[in-house]
């Protein structure tokens, strides 16, 4: 039994009972129901506390805009959401819900004791209260802050949920269901266009579906609506429900969220949750509708206290009185008529009170009709009530001033202070709005994108004229497609058409310091709030917004927004538009992080480029790391290594015997053509002209302002032919960089340049046996140092497969990479293991990679430069081809700050106590010296060395150079290290074993 | 999301497809040896902040690759007019400055 149903109205199902929970008590709604309705049915009001005071809330809407009525949702594990809006979630047999914000229960919270002390918590409080003392930050009000933070808890576990996300486009595509967007929707779906209709409710029709006494064109409007979405569906249009358009786009791109499965008694798992729509449109019609304004007095956040429009839709939708006796408080017409209805339903309304002395006599003679009492000119100055309004107190005002009040007691009070345009996605086009003095609100006015406004989103009250407007605006829409037809006219009979005054917050005749005439609901923001922001200096409404939080909660001030500017422009003696609107942003509606992530979670957050050897690493049990946006195999641990371990035994493997390691994720550019040597001059630092074909060049990139961009080793193939290398991360780079120039400033050289990263998988051979292991399998070529030295390239064959080989070194110790087309890459290493394994051939990973190439000095473009540091200061000036006219960065590389002396310079430290440094720690000279300390420079590379038997780390020195042999200290929380400054080659500076 | 013409490829393609490539028409100098410290700064770093028409490079990065320019309004965001590089900044008309 549903004590506030009212059975055989609204679009319910009222033979299908829905069992729910809300805070553990079991609750029976009706199918069709929202928890808010299924509860109001139940006569439960309180569905929530406030932010700041904890004060009770109840639903104050019956849609998206709801600020008070915001629940947690459980469907099982995981799939929790806090701050549901109770007036959208429909119920479903078995929903578990919660109220939000309340310790230790929603009807007796003890963070209510914040409404008692509300005088401390006023606008700007945070700013006030938490300046002083300066260290009671940290201890005292942060963790204060954190605790009282945000509504609702977030989900703890992960989400099992799957979200979608589809392109979709469409000549027309129609944002709301009431009458204006139905009729657009027909008007262009009529003339032959692809049309999209969009509502974010459960069921099409808006406002039709609250107003069933219209008779449209001679039909009732429910019958009407039928016939309408029937022909629709005719014509083809695609109409979705339950599907929010969330953002208005450049270009006409709409995004729509749509919400799949939150409604459904045992969804399908593999359906998705929700669905992002990325829309674009020819044109758009937003026939959003108009909301309605609350009235601003004291306690009119009470329990029980919601629009006049709201139990409207509650009775003719949900066949719910939100009562048993309503006082109606009012200063707009549209009140009166949700009056009659609920008495006509058996609720007794007690009073209306309107704020206007004169009213239209039809609606006067009307509620005499029905025995009702009527205040006019009268002003609310409170409500009784703790968790639910008991009375309503009412003046009346002599020139503008309340007089002495009197209580009528009730249980729900209606409240409207009339509509205001629903502007969010205009205003999300940059859209320019004028405001109206007569409807005291916001029009949108220049559009900036191909859209209409139809209906009561420009202005337009009654159904008739958001009808008719509809039709013309899709009418319109068609024409701008180039598409004419018919802009039919409908009548409208037992239409509701009225008009309203605006009130700032109602006059008392009490103390107004003592109001809460509240505002912004959620964020517990009061009339008094926005004056004291006034008074205190706030002269924008984006300032008064920011240090009252006013329209700053989850509803984006759908509600607050034009009352808040009423009340400051009148603290301000200035008209509305002076003072200005907030700017409305996407998302329209809260909207999951699941819907904006869509399928880029997981594994398909982005890309994992794996090399042709990966497979082989994983089976062999590599532990990852990720580098831009491969991952590559980090170490290979045996028998239970650590990370140590098994890159010490990799590193002593390599220099004594042999390693092999997998380097297919070096960027690989093929530049060819016959202005190729010439390109490359330009480009890189170095000359290329001299370098034979078969031979290969450290190449160094930079910048035209004379920093170190990349590096890499380039093989002259033929005359015409570089194979050129890059950093792992720089190839997408450095293709482009030399796309732009060759593009743009050097149009005259014939060159063509291929990525050709993902052809070739190398692998590079390290340690004295690398030559005995490869001479076997190579033919066509002989590898004896005198016939292919250090810093070679061929063509030849290796183990029965074509390939390039670089005879090169990042070890120090004799080195080979053989790139092979990547389809043979496996194939390759697998031969090369089988046939190492007389040597004891070790495969290592990138750290053993860095460590050895550390030992030897050679920098890591990216680790060891950080985009200031220049060829002379990482001590590679000799790659400078400094008689060349031109290259990119020569004329940066002699610009005063990069010649000054004092520049950071890459240098050697070795630890005093032999213990290993933190990469990133900051060096100082002077460690005595007060703090702040003078830094001059910081560590880039730090590793322990098997070769060196001791750490050695790399760093960036001011005056490094200069600094041979002298001690810097490296401060740490609990001791300051010392370190002797050294040159960067640590081992074999002779290059001895390069040349075995 | 926007929708840019690509001059070179002749067709109106996402912005996804595209990646911006700074302001245009900042000419590298042929002989950059003869540039003072100020020009070889000014060419390096001083960029204009235009509230209105701006003219700026893109690349059609996931496409053709060609680098192009654009006026675009900074204001509205619209682009006016894409063209291929290396052509003269075009002209417009108040109607479109205004765009």
């Amino acid at each position: 039994m549903n004590p506030y149903r009212v059975y055989g109205k609204g679009r319910i199902d009222h033979r299908a009972p829905v069992s729910f929970t809300f805070d553990g008590k079991t609750y029976e709604g009706r199918r069709g129901d929202t928890v808010a309705s299924a509860l109001l049915a139940n006569g439960v009001h309180l569905m929530g506390r406030s932010f700041k005071y904890h004060r009770p809330r109840g639903p104050v809407s019956a849609g998206s805009e709801e600020p008070n009525a915001l629940i947690g949702t459980k469907r099982g594990t995981g799939r929790y959401e806090p701050n549901t809006r109770a007036t959208v979630q429909e119920i479903y047999p078995g929903l578990k819900t919660n109220s939000q914000n309340t310790y230790p229960s929603l009807k007796f919270d003890l963070g209510a004791v914040n409404d008692a002390a509300y005088m401390l918590f006023s606008a700007g409080f945070y700013y006030k209260t938490f300046m002083w003392p300066k260290s009671f930050w940290d201890k005292v009000y942060e963790p204060f802050i954190r605790e009282a933070a945000g509504l609702g808890r977030s989900p703890t576990e992960r989400d099992p949920d799957h979200y979608a996300s589809r392109y979709h486009h469409t000549d027309v595509l129609v944002v709301g269901t009431g009458p204006a967007g139905i009729a657009a929707a027909l008007s262009a779906a009529r003339t032959g266009l692809r049309v999209t209709l969009v509502d974010e409710n459960a069921e099409a029709g808006g406002t039709l579906l609250s107003e069933p006494q219209a008779v449209i064109d001679g039909a009732p409007a429910w019958d009407w609506l039928e016939a309408q979405l029937a022909e629709l569906k005719a014509l083809g249009v695609r109409v979705m429900t339950r599907t929010t358009a969330i953002g208005y786009y450049h270009q006409n791109m709409v995004a729509l969220c749509e919400k799949l499965t939150d409604h459904l008694d045992a969804p399908d798992p593999d359906m998705p949750r929700e669905r992002m729509w990325r829309v674009r449109a020819g044109q758009v019609i937003l026939a959003q509708g108009a909301l309605e304004k609350p009235l601003v007095f004291d306690g009119n956040d009470r329990p029980g206290v919601m629009l006049a429009g709201a139990a409207q839709t509650y009775l003719h939708r949900y066949g719910v009185l939100v009562g048993k006796r309503a006082v109606v408080a009012t200063s707009h017409d549209s009140a009166w008529y949700a009056s009659f209805d609920l008495h006509d339903e058996g609720c007794e309304i007690a009073a209306i009170v309107d704020t206007r002395a004169d009213l239209r006599a039809d609606l006067v003679e009307a509620a005499a009709a029905r025995g009702i009492e009527m205040h006019l000119n009268h002003s609310v100055s409170g409500t009784d009530g703790r968790l639910r309004v008991k009375s309503i107190r009412i003046n009346r005002m002599r020139d503008g001033k309340a007089a002495f009040g009197r209580r009528i007691f009730c249980d729900c009070v209606l409240m409207s202070g009339g509509w205001t345009p629903s502007l969010h996605l205009f205003s999300h086009t940059m859209g320019k709005l004028a405001w109206n003095d007569d409807l005291t609100a916001f029009l949108p006015d220049v559009k900036t994108e191909a859209c209409q406004i139809a209906g009561a989103g420009r202005g337009l009250w009654g159904i008739e004229a958001a009808l008719n407007d509809g039709f013309a605006m899709g009418a319109a829409a068609a024409e701008a497609l180039g598409k004419s037809g018919a802009t039919p006219t409908l009548g409208v009979t037992h239409d509701r058409t009225g008009t309203g005054v605006t009130q700032i917050e109602l006059p008392t005749d009490r103390s107004p310091s003592s109001a809460r005439a509240f505002v912004d609901y959620q964020n517990d923001v009061t009339a008094k709030d926005l004056r004291l922001a006034v008074r205190e200096g706030m002269r924008s409404i984006e300032h008064v917004k920011r240090y009252t939080t006013n329209g700053m909660a989850t509803d984006q001030g759908k509600m607050s927004n034009i009352n808040g500017l009423n009340i400051a422009a009148d603290a301000l003696g200035k008209p509305q538009p002076q003072v200005g609107l907030t700017t409305f942003r996407p998302p329209y509606t809260p909207t999951t992080f699941g819907a904006f992530a869509g399928y880029h979670k997981g594994g398909h957050f982005e890309v994992t480029r794996k090399t042709p050897i990966d497979g082989w690493a994983e089976k062999n049990g590599a532990v990852y790391e990720p580098v831009s946006l491969w991952r590559r195999a980090w170490y290979f641990p045996q028998n239970g290594e650590d990370m140590d371990q098994a890159v010490a035994r990799e590193c002593r493997a390599t220099r004594e015997s042999l390693g092999i390691f997998d380097a297919s994720t070096l960027g690989k550019i093929e530049v060819v053509g016959p202005d190729a040597v010439e390109f490359m001059n330009r480009m890189y630092t170095n000359p290329w002209t001299k370098l034979a074909p078969g031979r290969a060049r450290y190449g160094l990139l930079l910048g035209d302002d004379g920093f170190i961009r990349d590096d890499g080793v380039i093989g002259r193939m033929s005359q015409d032919r570089f194979h050129v290398t890059t950093t792992t991360g720089g190839a997408a780079r450095v293709l482009n960089m030399m796309e732009d120039y060759l593009q743009t400033e050097w149009g005259d050289l014939q060159v063509w340049l291929t990525s050709t990263t993902e052809q070739w998988a190398t692998i590079a051979l390290n340690g004295p046996n690398a030559r005995k292991l490869l001479e076997p399998l190579t033919e066509g070529l002989d590898l004896s140092d005198e016939a292919f030295p250090h810093m070679s390239v061929a063509e030849c064959t290796i183990a029965g497969l074509p390939a390039r080989l670089f005879r090169i070194s990042f070890t120090g110790e004799l080195g080979f990479e053989v790139n092979v087309p990547a389809r043979h890459g496996r194939a390759l290493w697998e031969t090369l293991m089988d046939a190492g394994a007389q040597y004891d051939i070790c495969p290592y990973g990138t750290e053993t990679m860095h460590v050895l190439r550390a030992e030897k000095g050679y920098i890591i473009v990216g680790q060891d430069t950080d985009g200031t540091v220049t060829p002379y200061d990482a001590g590679i000036g000799w790659a400078v081809g400094k008689a060349k006219p031109d290259f990119v960065g020569k004329r940066g590389l002699a610009r005063p700050d990069l010649v000054a002396p004092g520049r950071k310079q890459l240098v050697g430290l070795l630890t005093e106590d032999h213990s290993k440094l933190e990469e990133g720690a900051q060096i100082v000279r002077d460690p005595k010296e007060a703090v702040p300390m003078t830094m001059v420079g910081h560590v880039t590379s730090s590793y322990d060395s098997v070769a060196m038997g001791r750490p050695i780390a790399l760093a960036l020195l001011a005056g490094g150079h200069d600094l041979m042999g002298e001690i810097v200290h490296i401060p740490m929380p609990d001791r300051i290290i010392a370190a002797k400054v050294t040159g960067t080659v640590f081992y074999d500076p002779d290059n001895t074993r390069l040349k075995l | 999301m926007l929708l840019i013409h690509c001059p070179y490829c002749d067709e109106t393609l996402p912005e996804l497809e595209f990646a911006y490539a700074g302001q245009a028409h900042v000419v590298r100098a042929a002989d950059p040896s003869s540039q003072t410290d100020e020009e070889w700064r000014d060419f390096l770093f001083i960029r204009d902040n235009v509230k209105g028409v701006h003219a700026e490079r893109w690349q059609h990065v996931h496409g053709c690759g060609r680098f192009f320019n654009a006026l675009r309004h900074t204001v509205s965001d619209k682009f006016l007019t894409t063209y291929k590089a290396g052509e003269p900044r075009p002209v417009l008309d108040d109607t479109e400055r205004s765009a």
